[in-house]
């Protein structure tokens, strides 16, 4: 689906590896007899399908891509440490994607803490950051594919709900890491159109406001 | 003894399944360690000081180095120690351990505690109860021809599963809820007593009447913890 954040995970994941893929877009209201079959589970986006084989959930495909082509880009670090260090923070970011989500659904004063209590969630997942120019040190790694699209998306939501989340006085090294991951080329190519992605936001803000 | 060996400690709550995830993976990997039991009502500094974020168990200590969360340490003790591997080689194979793990942490669970713990009169009760059941039948699929998830071996599935093989029963007995039985989950119920059998599994499982005691104790807030979280 072209505006999902989980399915661009695994895009850039596929991308930075260098392996061609072909993408198959699913209308989510209207779920295709193949998507069912191969994620009979949770029937979500995204799947990727390797050799006929089905995997589901977007941070165990991304693991997956990288010990599939083992070769290539190194998504994870080679370290152990590095790596639980890596999925723990990853696990954070899972488990408190809700708090985003909650800016988009309400208004006034529950919005205004649902926008500071997604504030403290990334300051303390922005200390995962200190020192480092990517979450994965020097280059993009497994922390950057699973948080990067909080660079792309995040904007959009605070334009579309008139509330400021990501800023320099906040959040100052989470902010200059949006830049330096939206400059890299393989994962800007990747991205959704952000006019059609705000206004796709605008018309759903509008749908969640009046139920 | 070699003297530069890093020391792997192990700070954990007595009774809790993610806990023993921790120190079977240890096990089956014959590392040595120190176990600091914590007390949840009343945690210590060092919990707080090497956990600060979630504040919860295990947290494994080796060396300088801290690990959270259960499934990170499971992976971490694989990737770090000597000793039959618990995850499978094949990067499908591992990816598919990792979704089942995933399925039972996130979608399983919920559908599971509230079919224990809603009042029996309530009227949500039996959708929890078929949507658990349903979750059941997912896993006793996987588990078909297959002694462990991970095969012929306890693995990396089997004791993210550990919950599920141990503490069913004693939640089941305390609830007053049945969900697994012989004749719907064959599989299931056979995987279960392999599991709890395991000669190193059973090093690390908690006392099966001190948990019953513990759940009895804790009933009427579980109960009350179903009522209030039911619209969440």
């Amino acid at each position: 689906m072209w505006a999902s954040p989980m399915v661009i995970r695994v895009e850039w994941a596929l991308r930075l590896k260098g392996v061609e893929y072909e993408y198959v877009d699913e209308d989510l209201a209207n779920k295709s007899a193949d998507l069912l079959r191969y994620n009979p589970v949770t029937k979500k986006v995204p799947v990727l399908v390797h050799d006929g084989k089905p995997i589901a959930e977007s941070t165990i495909i991304v693991e997956y891509i990288d010990e599939a082509w083992n070769g290539g880009y190194p998504i994870m670090a080679a370290d152990p440490y590095e790596r639980a260090q890596a999925r723990f923070w990853a696990r954070y970011a899972e488990d408190k994607v809700r708090a985003l989500y909650a800016i988009f659904s309400t208004t006034s004063e529950a919005q205004r803490k649902a926008a500071h209590e997604a504030q403290q969630c990334l300051k303390t997942l922005e200390t995962a950051l200190e020192g480092k120019k990517f979450f994965g040190g020097d280059a993009v790694g497994y922390v950057d594919i699973i948080v990067g699209w909080y660079a792309h998306w995040l904007p959009v939501v605070e334009e579309v709900c008139g509330v400021s989340v990501v800023t320099d006085e906040e959040l100052p090294l989470l902010k200059a890491w949006f830049g330096r991951l939206l400059a890299v080329d393989v994962l800007k190519a990747a991205l959704p159109d952000r006019d059609r992605l705000l206004a796709a936001n605008k018309a759903r803000r509008e749908q969640v406001l009046s139920a | 003894m070699a003297t530069d060996v890093p020391a792997v400690k192990l700070i954990g709550w007595y009774g809790s399944p993610y806990v023993h995830r921790a120190e079977v993976a240890l096990r089956l990997k014959g590392v040595p360690y120190e176990f600091i039991r914590d007390d949840p009502i009343n945690k210590s500094e060092l919990l707080l000081q090497h956990n600060p974020i979630h504040k919860k168990v295990p947290v494994l200590l080796h060396g300088d180095r801290t690990i959270c969360e259960s499934l990170v340490i499971l992976e971490y003790v694989d990737e770090t120690f000597d000793g039959p591997p618990l995850l499978p080689v094949d990067p499908y194979e591992r990816a598919m351990a990792r979704f089942w793990a995933h399925f039972i942490d996130q979608k399983f669970a919920r559908p599971f505690w509230m079919s224990f713990w809603m009042c029996e009169d309530d009227e949500h009760k039996e959708a929890f109860v078929k949507e658990a059941k349903g979750n059941l039948a997912i896993l006793e699929e996987q588990l078909k021809g297959r002694r462990f998830f991970g095969g012929d071996a306890v693995g990396f599935l089997d004791v993210a599963a550990c919950g599920l093989a141990h503490w069913l029963g004693v939640i089941e007995e305390v609830s007053g809820v049945t969900l697994v039985n012989g004749d719907e989950f064959p599989a299931f119920c056979k995987w279960a007593k392999a599991y709890v059998n395991d000669d190193t599994v059973k090093q690390s499982l908690p006392d099966r009447d001190e948990l019953l005691a513990f759940f009895s104790g804790n009933k009427e807030i579980y109960m009350a913890l179903a009522r209030a979280t039911l619209h969440k």
